[in-house]
Parts: structure tokens; sequence; C-alpha cells
């Protein structure tokens, strides 16, 4: 796959980037003038300087050019600096944006490291690429064609050489590049491959562990490291042999140059200094097409990532959400019609029929993997039927806008995610701060059983929990799920095993508050446990994707209270 | 002026005055504070591929020198073809251009290529050993993933950037800047000075100008990226939860704000940054330019001051290869202080030096166990007995934070008692070596990990020479097995990140299988039926005791009182201290916790289970 140097996505997507853009082509036509005027001017100084005089206009001709190229530089730096911080930033917001539009379903199916990596690192790769090869693009055009029109006129003979050589630099770097390019792609790949393979590694080291495997996994490690440094040398020994031939294709152009017009001196066919600005000249025009060359190998990164960031942040999207209908409320009455969800490689729900009438509170049981939680991923708005719909009140949940049909949901998953921020930030995730008062805050928490794990963290509610909510165990992390819940304060209540990882004595506590919270909602509840099913009306049984409605016994669930 | 830079390494990118250590995802802390010897460090490393690594040095210095002496020869070529000489005299120097011409190129490509393989080769070394660090670290799993992965990956490059992007360039640059010096001095020592006082400028004053903005820069920037890395982690692991609360916008705006903060702080580094690059042109021109006058008016033949002209301006643009060179060793700092904290650490205790504990079988006693996490704080477990002699099969249960999983983390010495001890064959837990333990004591542990590979590489973790018949019969006792046959890859199911390609029930199923196909003499089961249903839970337990082999001990953790009338003890734990033992039946005929535990969930099971269609 062959990438070009510069990919116009780029000044649709990031219109803000065109500016600066247009001011570095600017400042290279610019530059190519600075450089043909440096030489000139030193050649006449050293070619005065030959019979011990020193040419004083020359000299600071030469000196306001250096001045002139000093600051022509650093604009350049800097202006490429800004479009690059400007691409970055936008694009980290395209692309975190299409994480959120897109949706949980989207997300898991890739690798989220994947997808952190490219935002974070990935995209800095960007800084190189328009720092280092783009300003070098623009001086790659310009300047040969300055040096190549001021020789014209010096010394046609010399330009003729210079003119049938300087294309051998792009045309070999086009066929090496297109090898090390491909090889490129391979190691970047092979260095995800690494750092997923190793997170993975490290995320296990428990079990590893306990299996006495910690050890024997080094080699595993070494081994792919191995691996990692033998497709590097590969790589490089193609990247640097594309690296030889240009150096020997420039290097010997002036080698060329020199010679014929040093013998030309003898004969007396030339002045000193033309031959000077033709020997200070020549290498300014292989230059910067080379360090072009050698610099897009290596903001190659940066451009793969800036692909597929462009690619991954474009992707079609469903209708956007917010031009949806409007969301019927968490009190109607919810029907699912003939709904079939499929996924790639089983079929989660097949044909469900199903009637949930405004207070009912629904338990879902069946065996693990029966498609017990896409029938709340339905509610959610997480997944869409493959055939059938769900409607509430009558709307199809299909074209409301979800942002405000959530919001009539609270909703307990199996595992909830804790967020970068204080215990409390992660329990008032989305509510107002104006309606999560302290003392709402406060009763959520104790509603959740979550007030001794609070009062046992060093800071309480102010405790901050780390990436990935480390830091809490998996029942307390699910009392936070819970405490979310209380706080959202919604009329439907989707629960996912809420007690999962809760003991008999505290799920007691929970489901006390659970009756509390469904009092008076609907609710559907996922169980496992047979504790939940003492508070449903009803009980759906889910299995290998068909829903059945158990009648309970006339005794009904015998339950202690 | 022809010294332009050679083609860059591919995977990393050069140090540009913006720049910043560019780091993986993760590394949400701080930058390190530089450590002073962290090179030193790493560079101990170097030592077995020392003689390549000079070699590369001299090749790039070799370079270097070729692209300098090739303008300097050029220009004394056409500057004495000017005063019309014959031939023959300019003939060697003739023969020099076209060499130096070819020469630097051949230089380079060697020198490139020793290089790297000599560093890649000592960055395999890092890498394992930092694996191998972490491997024998028992907080190694409360490490953040994040900053694991920025590790691993970034952190074991700038090993590598140390010595091909900053110490054999810049050793190369010194060695060329002290020759041009010289050189220059044979031929005119005022005009030397002026040469060595440009090359002081570009190849100090400005390298130790960019080392102090790239490391400002680097301080401001680092938190932010760290900020932004945590931001993309959490809204791709937690976009469910975002998107069912509604905070998908409010996070979104937050990480954008955050991208917006860091652009406006990148482009304030930079109008600074590339200050010292507009700088390093300002001074090879002044140089050149004093070069000439000092040289004319020390009387210099015109021919020389040519030389020493273009040799100055090629001199000063290889010095100012030190300004890149400085600014990467700045934004290596932080990576590589982590490096060397992971490769400085006492090396593990290295196995198998102590000789095999007598062997002793495999009783397990508990005796007068105390754990305390933290100081002052309750205990988590307190003055526990427990007697497991090889054979018996016993069951702790209790109200979650009793201390339950505790009972397991000492037993396989991912806990170390406070007060008391475990023995294992008369052996203290701690006596035991490290690799050796699991051979004796394993199973299912808390929170088992399942790891993005195959069914098959992820079993067989638990005995890596098991075959095809063992693999199916401890699959089978977990009720894993008709999954496994229905999965069109079978054995070879990839279960994606974290087993995330299957439901709970079945990750669970699968660190069973597992546990059991390792079946080592202590089998420590930690609520292996976690996530079941209740029918399933109970199927699974019975038929994972069945496949246990008689003689071997089984210790079982639960909240779940189902299933245990076969074991031969059970022991109820509350608050960390033993609250009830006794077989099953005994304690169920007794009133007390496990009593009323039984009773609720058994009154509760069984209306489920009786409710029909």
């Amino acid at each position: 796959m062959n990438r070009r140097p510069f990919d116009p996505r780029l000044l649709r997507r990031v219109p803000a980037a065109r500016r600066d853009l247009a001011v570095l082509a600017l400042l290279g036509g610019l530059t190519a003038l600075l450089v043909v005027a440096q030489a000139t001017a030193l050649a006449t100084v050293l070619a005065t300087a030959i019979d011990g005089r020193l040419h004083r206009p020359a000299l600071a001709g030469l000196l306001a050019a250096v001045t002139a190229r000093a600051l022509v530089s650093w604009a350049q730096g800097t202006v490429a600096a800004r479009a690059a911080a400007t691409v970055k930033a936008a694009l980290r917001a395209d692309l975190l944006r299409a994480v959120g539009r897109h949706g949980p379903t989207w997300v898991a199916g890739r690798r989220a490291g994947q997808l952190a990596t490219l935002a974070g690192r990935g995209l800095d790769a960007l800084d190189p690429y328009f720092t280092g090869y783009l300003p070098q693009l623009v001086l790659s055009v310009t300047v040969p064609a300055a040096v190549l029109a001021r020789i014209v006129f010096a010394d046609w003979s010399s330009a003729l050489i210079i003119a049938l050589t300087i294309p051998l630099i792009p045309i070999f770097g086009a066929l090496l590049g297109w090898q090390a390019q491909a090889a490129t792609e391979r190691q970047w790949r092979r260095l995800s491959l690494l750092g997923g393979h190793f997170l993975d590694m490290v995320a296990g080291l428990p079990t590893l562990r306990a299996f006495g495997r910690a050890r024997a996994q080094v080699d595993v490690v070494r081994r792919m490291a191995d691996g990692h440094r033998e497709a590097t040398m590969r790589t490089l020994r193609i990247a640097f042999l594309s690296a030889l031939v240009l150096e020997l294709v420039a290097t010997l152009s002036v080698a060329l140059v020199a010679v014929p017009v040093g013998i030309r001196l003898l004969g007396g066919g030339i002045t000193l200094s033309t031959a000077l600005l033709v020997l200070l000249l020549t290498p300014e025009a292989y230059l910067p097409l080379r360090a072009a060359g050698s610099r897009f190998h290596a903001s190659m990164e940066g451009l793969t990532a800036l692909d597929e960031a462009l690619t991954l942040s474009a992707t079609t999207e469903p209708a956007p959400p917010a031009a949806g209908r409007t969301a019927p409320t968490g009190r109607g009455e919810i029907r699912f019609e003939g709904v079939t969800v499929a996924y790639d490689r089983t079929t989660a729900l097949r044909d469900v029929n199903l009637t949930i009438r405004p207070g009912d509170r629904v338990a879902v049981i069946g065996p693990s993997g029966a498609g017990k939680s896409t029938l709340l991923n339905l509610l959610l708005g997480f997944v869409a039927p493959t055939a059938g719909r769900v409607t509430v009140d009558g709307v199809d949940l299909a074209g409301v806008d979800l942002d405000a049909w959530r919001r009539e949901l609270a909703w307990v998953p199996q595992r909830a995610h804790l967020f970068a921020g204080s215990l409390a930030d992660n329990i008032r995730l989305g509510a107002p701060a104006a309606d999560a008062t302290d003392a709402v805050l406060t009763a959520a928490v104790a509603a959740a059983a979550l007030d001794e794990v609070v009062d046992a963290l060093p800071a309480g509610l102010d405790t901050r929990l780390g990436e990935r909510g480390h830091g809490l165990s998996s029942g307390q992390r699910q009392r936070v799920a819970l405490a979310r819940a209380f706080l959202r304060d919604a009329p439907l209540v989707l629960l996912d095993e809420p007690t999962a990882r809760l003991d008999s004595a505290s799920e007691a506590v929970v489901l006390t508050a659970t009756r509390r919270l469904v009092a008076g909602r609907t609710a559907l509840l996922v169980a496992h446990r047979p504790a939940l099913l003492a508070d449903a009306d009803r009980i759906l049984r889910v299995d290998d994707g068909r829903v059945t409605e158990l009648r309970p016994t006339a005794t009904g669930p015998a339950v202690i209270r | 002026m022809t010294a332009g830079d050679g083609v860059t390494p591919v995977g990393r990118e050069p140090a540009g005055p913006t720049g910043v250590p560019v780091q993986a995802s993760g590394a949400p802390e701080p930058p390190a504070p530089p450590r002073p010897g962290a090179e030193r460090a790493v560079l101990r490393l170097a030592r077995p591929y020392l003689g390549r690594l000079l070699g590369a040095g001299l090749l790039a210095a070799a370079t270097e020198f070729a692209g300098l002496a090739l303008m300097a020869t050029a220009t004394w070529l056409l500057m004495s073809a000017a005063g019309r000489p014959p031939l023959d005299r300019l003939t060697v120097a003739i023969v020099a251009v076209r060499a130096l011409a070819v020469g630097r190129g051949v230089f380079r490509y060697t020198e490139r290529l020793a290089g790297h393989d000599a560093v890649l080769r000592m960055i395999t070394d890092v890498r394992a050993r930092v694996f191998a660090t972490l491997a024998v670290r028992r907080d190694g799993a409360d490490r953040r993933t994040g900053d694991a992965l920025s590790r691993l990956v970034s952190d074991v490059e700038a090993a590598q950037d140390l010595l091909l992007r900053v110490l054999v360039p810049g050793a190369a640059a010194a060695l060329v800047s002290v020759l041009a010096v010289g050189g220059a001095a044979l031929i005119s020592p005022p005009a030397a000075g002026v040469l060595a006082v440009g090359l002081l400028l570009a190849g100090v004053a400005l390298p130790a100008l960019a080392t102090r903005l790239t490391r400002r820069a680097a301080d401001e920037v680092a938190p932010l990226r760290g900020a932004l890395a945590v931001d993309a982690v959490d809204l791709t692991h937690g976009a469910a939860d975002l998107a069912a609360f509604g905070a998908t916008d409010a996070a979104l705006a937050a990480a954008r704000g955050r991208a917006g903060r860091l652009a406006r702080l990148e482009r304030r580094l930079a109008a600074t940054g590339f200050a010292v690059d507009a700088a390093g042109v300002l001074v090879g021109g002044l140089t050149a330019a004093a070069v000439v006058v000092v040289a004319l008016r020390a009387d210099v033949r015109g021919v020389l001051v040519g030389v020493l002209a273009v040799g100055t301006l090629a001199a000063v643009e290889v010095a100012l290869a030190l300004v890149a060179a400085a600014r990467q060793r700045t934004q290596l700092r932080a990576g590589l202080a982590r490096v060397a904290d992971l490769l400085t650490e006492p090396a593990a205790p290295a196995p198998a030096t102590a000789a095999p504990p007598a062997s002793g079988g495999h009783d397990v006693r508990f005796e007068g166990v105390t754990v305390r996490y933290r100081a002052g704080a309750a205990p988590a477990l307190a003055g526990f007995d427990l007697d497991l002699p090889a054979g018996r099969r016993v069951a702790v249960v209790g109200p979650s934070g009793a201390g339950k999983s505790t009972v397991a983390g000492v037993l396989t010495g991912a806990v170390v008692p406070t007060e008391g001890r475990v023995t294992v064959g008369g052996t203290p837990v701690s006596d035991h070596p490290a690799d050796d333990l699991p051979r004796l004591v394993g199973g299912l542990l808390a929170e088992a990990y399942v790891f993005h590979a195959t069914v098959r590489e992820n079993l067989l973790l638990g005995r890596p020479d098991a075959g095809a018949a063992e693999l199916a019969d401890a699959t089978r006792a977990a009720g894993l097995l008709d999954w496994v046959h229905d999965q069109p890859d079978g054995w070879d199911t990839v279960v994606g990140e974290q087993g995330g390609q299957l439901s709970g029930g079945q990750r669970q199923r699968l660190a069973l299988a597992r546990a059991l196909l390792a079946a080592p003499p202590v089998l420590v089961l930690d609520e292996p039926t976690e996530g079941l249903d209740p029918a399933a839970a109970d199927a699974v337990l019975a038929s994972a005791l069945a496949a246990t082999p008689a003689g071997h001990s089984v210790l079982l953790i639960s909240h779940r009182l189902s299933g245990l009338a076969g074991l031969d003890e059970v022991v109820v734990l509350e608050d960390g201290g033993v609250a009830q033992r006794g077989r099953h039946d005994e304690l169920v005929a007794r009133p007390g916790w496990y009593r009323e535990q039984w009773l609720r969930q058994e009154a509760a099971e069984r209306g489920y289970l009786s409710l029909a269609p």
C-alpha cells in the first residue's frame, strides 16, 4: 500500500490548519531565495579573498542573508509546530467523539488499548511529520528550483549535471521507500502487538505467579522482543540502503560538478567566483530532498497514525441521536415485538415478544450466555434489534433521542467502570451538580451499603480512584455502581446481576435498598441469585435466546423475611 | 554544508524543538525526577556490545569528517585551480574529492547498521530484564496497566535512543569538532580561535540552552499528556457506563478541553524552542564571516582563507548535531529513570538455590495466623488455625470481608502473615522457593485472569505438558467442554482481551478448568462458581470436586453454602476469626450464622427451582 506524503483529507477535516500550511509554503520560497543570496555573497567574498582583500559589501550581504535565514527558519519551525498542535487537538477531539458517538458496542469490538494508544502516542508521532518533514517537503521544491535557476545563469553545464542527477533522489527514494514503507507497517503492527501482549502478561501476572509460570513467561517476552529486533533490523537494512544511495547521489554530484569546474578553471573558461558559487550551491540543491526523504521514514509512524485516526473518526455513523424523535418517558409500557438480535458468531435473542407494564418488577433468569444481558442492552440502546422492534408507549426506540431516553433509566452493570476521579465523582456520574447535593450523595451511598466502604477509605468520598478503578474490590466496585443508580432516581431500573459479587449478608442489605429503589418504578433484574427473585412480580427465563415466562407456583417463591 | 542528517531509524521520531517525551498512552503520573545513576544503569547493560558501539562511534565520526573534508578539499581544488597551476598538482585533490564522496556514504551505512545491531541486541536484554523484574514483584499486578505498557514499549526505546541518538552522534560530533579546530590551527591559530568559539557556542552553549528549554517544556506538557491518556482510557473502557448515565458529552468536553490546552501549550513552547535552531543558523554564518575577516587580517594565503571559511560552515553544522542530541537526552530522562529503577532492583532471590524442602508431603497447617494489611487497622485474619492434612477437603465460608480470601492469599504466599505461620509439608510457605510453591499449592484464585490467547493456551498455563485427554477432562469437569466443541475454532478459539469474547460464566469455567488441569496436591478454589446460576453452580462444584484426585487436599472458599455436604470440614469465618467449624450436617443442626444462611439460601433456591413454565 502506497502512502502519499500528504493526506488531502487533512485539509478537509482540519480547516484551521490551512492558513498555517500556506504560510509554510511562503516561507519555503523565501528560504530558497536566501540560500542563493547567501551562497552568492560568500562566493564573492572568497573570490576576492584569494587576493588577500576583503569585499565589504559582499560580507555585509552575507551577514544580512544569514540573519534573514535565521529569522525565516525560526518562523518556519514555529508555524509548523502550530499546525501540528492544531491538527493533533482536532484529531484527538474527533477520535474521542467518534468513540462516544458510536457507543459502547463499537468500542468493545475493538481493542480499547489500541484506541488509547492512538489518541496518545500515535498522534504525538505527528510532531516529527509537521515540524520535520512538511517544511522539508516545501523546501525540496523551492530550493532546487531556485538553485538551478541561479546556476543556469552562471554555468549551464553544471546546471545540466544537477538537473540530471536531482531526479535520481526521488526515484531511488520512491523505489527503496516502498520497501521501507511495507516494512514499517509491519513493524508498527508488531509494536502494537508487543504492547498488547505485554499489557496482557503484566495484567495477568498474579495468575501467572499462581501457576508458577511468571518466570517461564520471561522467555516468551524475550522471544517477542527478539522478533521485534529482527523485524526492525530487516526494515533498517533497507531504510539505510536508501540512505546510502541518496547520500552517494548527492556527494558524487558534488564531485561530478567540482572536478570539471576545477579543470575548466585551469583553462580559464570560468571565473573563480562563479566556480565557487556552483560549488557552494550544488549540495544545497540536494539537501532538502534528502532531508525530506530521511524524515519521511521518521514521520511514517505519524502518517500511519494520521491515516488510522482519519479513518476511525470518519466511519459512517448511525443517524445522529440528537435528530431523533422525542423520547418516551420511562413510565410507559415497554413492548418487544418479534425482536431478534444476532451478533457475529451467535444469535443472542430469537423472536422475543414481551410486554412490560409500568411498575412491573421483572426478574430475568437463565444460564450464563443465554442472552439476558442483551435484553438490557436493547433497552439501553447499546444494541439495535436485527429484526423486530422495541417500543415504549408505542414509540420505537430505534428513532428516539437516546440520551433523553437514557435519562429515564438507571443501570447497574455486571462490572462497572471506575473513572479516574474521586469516589464522589464516580457516584455522581452524569448527574447535574445541582441535583447531586452532598445530602443526596450521602443518601445514595448509604442506600448502596457503601458507607462502610467510604468510612474505611483514607479520604472518604474524596478518595481518588486510579485508572480503571484499581483500589476497590469487585464487591465494593459493585456498590459504587449501585450508588450511581440510587442517585440517578429514574423511573426504569435495569440491574444486571447487582448482587453477583456480594455475600448473603450484604446482599440482604442491598436487597432492602433495592426494594426501596424499585418501589413505584419499573424494574428489570437479571439474576443468578435466588434472593433477587423474591421481589419480582414476574420471572422470565432466557434460554438459548428464547424467552419464556414462568408462572409462580401456588405457594410462590418461598422467602424468609 | 554537505552534512545533511542521514536517515533516521524507523520507529522513533527525531527530537524536535517542540519535542516532549513521546510516550505510550499511559504514564499518567508526573515525569519521574531525573536520576543521576539512570544512564549508568542502562549503559551497564551495553557492556557486552561495547566493541560494536565503539566501532559505530568511530564510523560516525569518519562520516562527518568525510563530509567536512569533501567541501574543504573541493574549495581548495577550485581556488588553487584559479591560480592555473599544472594539472598534476591538482591530481591528489581530485582523487581525494572523489574518494571522500564515495567514502561518506559507505561510512554512514556501516555505522548505522553496526550501531543499530548492537543497540537492538541490548534492548532485547533490557525488555526481558524489565519483565523479569515485574514478574517477581509482588505488587506487579497493582501497577497501572497504561503505565506498564509505557514501560516496555516506550521506556525501553529510551535506552536505545540514549545510545543511538545521543552518545554515538554526540561523541562523533565532539571528535570532529576537535579535529576541525586542530586542522584550522595548522593554518592560522587566530582563525582556529574564532572557530573554537563558534563551535563552543554551537556545540556547548546552544545544546545547554536546548536542554533547559526542552526540560521545561517536558515538565509542562507531560502531566497534560498523561491526563489525556487517562481520558482516552476512560472514554473507551467506560463507554457503556458513560452512555448509560448520559455522561459521555461531559467526559468528551473535559477531554477536548484538555486536548485544546495541550495544543495551546505546545504552540507556546514551539516559539522558544525554535529560537535555538535559528540561533544555530546565525552562529554558523557569523563564525564563517569572522573566520574570513580574522584570517585575512592574519595574512593567511587566499586559497586557505576559502578552505577555512567553507570548512567552518561544515564544522559548525556538525557541532549543531549536539543540539539535537541534547534535546533527545533530556527527553529520555524520565523513561531512563523508570527503566533504571527496574534494572537496578535487587535481583530476585535466585530460584532453586535453597535446597528443596524436605519432601514432607503436602500437609498444610495454619498456626495462629494473623494478617493486618495496614498497621492499626482491624486484622483481616486473627489467630486463625486450620489443619489440612493430605487428602482432606475443607470449606471456608462467611460473609464478605470476613477474611476468606486472605486465607487463600496466605496459603499461596501472596500475603505474608503478620503473626503466626503457615506450613506446607512442615516447611513454612515463605521458605518454599517461589517457583516451587505453585506446584504444591494453587488453583483458582480471586480475580483469575484470562489471557488474550486461545482457549488451549489459557488452559495449558495450568499444566504446559497436558495431553488432549487431560484437557478434555478438566474442561468437562468445569462444564465448558460443550461450549468448546460448539466453537468453530474449538480449542483454538481466541477469548479476546481479558476474556472479553466470553460471558462471565464462561470466563469463570475456563479459569476453573485451568485450575483443575493444574491439579496441585493442595487445590485452592476461591469462589469457583462465581457468576454461575445456582443449578450450574451446584453441578460445576460437584464435578470439580469429583475430578480432584483422592489424596489431593482441597481448600474451598465460598459464600454459597450448597454442595458442602461432602466436605470433611466447614469453617465459618466472621471478622477474621473462626465463628463455627464442623461438618455441614452438624452446622446445619446447630443455631448460628451457617444455619441461618443455609435456610435462607435453600428456601430461596428451592422456591426458584420449583418454578415451572
